[in-house]
């Protein structure tokens, strides 16, 4: 009974005096509201490398051969290390890139990645087609001049029709036998400007005689770690030297990255929350003045039979209540901030973005401004509570 | 009914102030009983303000005691001391001393707030003391709209809503025109008559006449402590002056 009488009496000086109620909640607002933001802005930019990461495919493993004096790895022996161990590697292919000029009809077509890989190459990052094939273990092997083309090349020097079409790649004539699904968004440069040719043809025709680099899939994302320690491991039997070789893991750096931001995150959101406590000084501030304006008050109601405990919940209560009223106030701004931010990053970006406010970082919000008023109302209250009564009374 | 309701033994308050000690009250012994109006008289700094606090379980004496309904309140700590004003004092001040953010009936139900009694008893028994004082139509009024004497009106009804053992008036009509303090005063009159003890606390001799006893103080001791129909009550000196100059008192 007493505490609600404590709580309409402190709705009652909140009302009374709106000004100062509010620049006292200000910094409880701000503080709440950045830190809402800055954990939202966390949020959504973890969401949105976490959606890129998994276009690369974070079920794959990419390894740099270095080499090292006269140990070598050839294409043979990698696929006899991802296949003696099903338990940490599924398919492996090659990757070469190509430097040849493209050209299409009698057009150059600059900025097309030329890429060269095998027959699993379309499974292992789990691309559909949308046209044709993807070329075959036998003309991979043959060093067949056939390609697989992106949708952005098929669109606009084939008008869609490229199967059975001929590209020439540093001269040589190769025959279009199938057409990617689109990856990103169809424009030159891009993901979609793309040619795969045979692995074997491209290291031929580039005259290379080891790969370098490969592409393995794993078959279980949440083991990645484990995966890529087994490569490492069968990787280190062959150049017993762990400078020879780089075996990188997307799931693995997608976790760093988390973990990065995570930590950038809340070092922001630390810096954020200092705001809440300067609004807690600021509460404390203006509830000991209170106390002194109200010393008199304080008097009668302790004539009156007022016990310590209830003077000191009126206080504590009516501080906690400020600073409550402004941790609402701070998340109803941190979520219009975030909805604006949002929209502002969709619209300027044109990359699909979302500040997401977290749920546990909104009641953290909520929990740490209740208990800064009670914090640093308690001070206050006190010396409320143990204002003498004679000269509280005779206080003008 | 012998026990005195109030019963000063040798009480003495001393204050530092400075390097100096202040003898603000100086061995005061008096015994006032249940359904008596004592006025207690005297200059400022004669210790009536003093002795007022001590009734009021505002402040403790540092020597002697201080018996309550035949409890010794120097023993009690600050709580008790405020549950035993909650239960046992009515105060009425010079300045109202209402609670400006809060309307008369909101005002008047503060003490039965700290005593406990549930929101509904507290309105009723607020509005019948608000009624008694007459202001019964002003309840949802702000202290600030009313004039002095009504403010004054609200305070006693506040100072009555508990029932408690005594009342106690701290000058109250110290703020107020001659008027309008008789009429306070004649209040304060019917509620003795009525059954209550009071005890008012005042420097003026004709106020202090309304009384039925007088105990007047100087320099912090007594002087005079007796009926208010004895001329001798409101001369300086009290009682010595009188025996030296044969009740020759205004």
């Amino acid at each position: 009974m007493m505490l609600l009488e404590a709580f309409k009496m402190a709705f009652a000086n909140i009302r009374a005096s709106k000004m100062r109620s509010f620049l006292t909640m200000l910094g409880i607002i701000i503080g709440v509201a950045a830190v809402i933001v800055i954990v939202g802005l966390g949020n959504g930019m973890s969401i949105y490398i976490t959606s890129q990461f998994e276009e690369m495919g974070t079920n794959l493993l990419s390894v740099e051969i270095i080499g090292r004096g006269s140990r070598s790895l050839d294409e043979k022996d990698m696929y006899q290390i991802v296949q003696d161990d099903p338990a940490h590697f599924s398919l492996v292919s090659p990757s070469v890139t190509m430097n040849s000029p493209v050209k299409i009809g009698s057009e150059f077509s600059t900025r097309t990645g030329v890429n060269g890989v095998n027959e699993s190459y379309s499974k292992i990052r789990g691309w559909s087609l949308d046209q044709g094939r993807w070329f075959s273990y036998v003309e991979v092997l043959r060093r067949g001049k056939v390609c697989v083309v992106g949708s952005y090349l098929a669109q606009e020097y084939f008008g869609g029709m490229a199967i059975g079409q001929t590209i020439r790649i540093g001269g040589n004539p190769f025959t279009v036998v199938g057409v990617l699904a689109e990856q990103s968004d169809s424009t030159e440069g891009s993901g979609d400007d793309v040619i795969y040719v045979p692995s074997s043809t491209a290291a031929r025709l580039s005259g290379m005689g080891r790969f370098s680099s490969y592409t393995i899939t794993i078959p279980d994302v949440d083991n990645a770690t484990a995966s890529k320690e087994a490569l490492e491991d069968a990787l280190y039997q062959v150049f017993h030297d762990e400078d020879a070789y780089m075996v990188m893991s997307m799931a693995e750096m997608l976790d760093a990255m988390n973990e990065m931001l995570g930590v950038q995150i809340a070092i922001l959101a630390l810096i954020a929350g200092i705001s809440l406590l300067v609004g807690g000084i600021g509460i404390m501030n203006i509830m000991l003045v209170s106390v002194s304006e109200r010393t008199r008050e304080i008097g009668i109601r302790k004539a009156l039979g007022a016990k310590e405990r209830y003077i000191m919940s009126q206080f504590v209560v009516e501080a906690a209540t400020t600073s409550a009223v402004g941790g609402l106030l701070g998340i109803l701004l941190g979520e219009l901030l975030s909805s604006v931010a949002t929209f502002i990053v969709t619209t300027v970006m044109q990359e699909d973005f979302t500040v997401a406010p977290a749920v546990g970082s909104i009641l953290l919000a909520a929990g740490i401004s209740i208990g800064i008023g009670v914090l640093f109302g308690y001070l206050p209250a006190r010396k409320a509570a143990q204002l003498n009564p004679i000269d509280a009374l005779r206080y003008e | 009914m012998d026990m005195p309701l109030i019963e000063f033994r040798e009480v003495s308050k001393l204050y530092p102030m400075g390097d100096e000690i202040v003898v603000a009250a100086n061995h005061i012994s008096m015994q006032i009983h249940r359904g008596e109006f004592v006025a207690i008289v005297g200059q400022s700094g004669s210790g009536k303000s003093t002795c007022m606090n001590i009734i009021g379980c505002l402040d403790v004496p540092s020597e002697g005691s201080y018996l309550l309904d035949g409890r010794d309140v120097g023993q009690l700590g600050r709580n008790q001391l405020a549950d035993i004003r909650n239960r046992m004092l009515g105060f009425i001040f010079q300045q109202y001393n209402l609670l400006p953010k809060l309307n008369l009936l909101e005002n008047v139900m503060v003490p039965l707030l700290y005593a406990g009694v549930p929101l509904r008893e507290r309105k009723e028994r607020a509005l019948a003391a608000l009624d008694s004082v007459g202001l019964r139509a002003k309840a949802k009024h702000r202290p600030n709209q009313l004039s002095g004497g009504q403010q004054q009106r609200v305070s006693i009804a506040r100072a009555l809503v508990g029932q408690p053992s005594v009342i106690l008036a701290d000058e109250p009509t110290g703020a107020l025109d001659s008027k309008t303090g008789r009429e306070v005063l004649k209040i304060l009159q019917d509620l003795n008559a009525q059954g209550n003890t009071v005890v008012l606390i005042t420097h003026d001799n004709s106020i202090a006449a309304t009384a039925k006893r007088i105990v007047r103080l100087e320099d912090g001791c007594v002087v005079y402590d007796g009926p208010a129909t004895d001329p001798n009550a409101f001369v300086r000196g009290g009682m010595a002056a009188g025996q030296v100059e044969g009740g020759d008192g205004t």
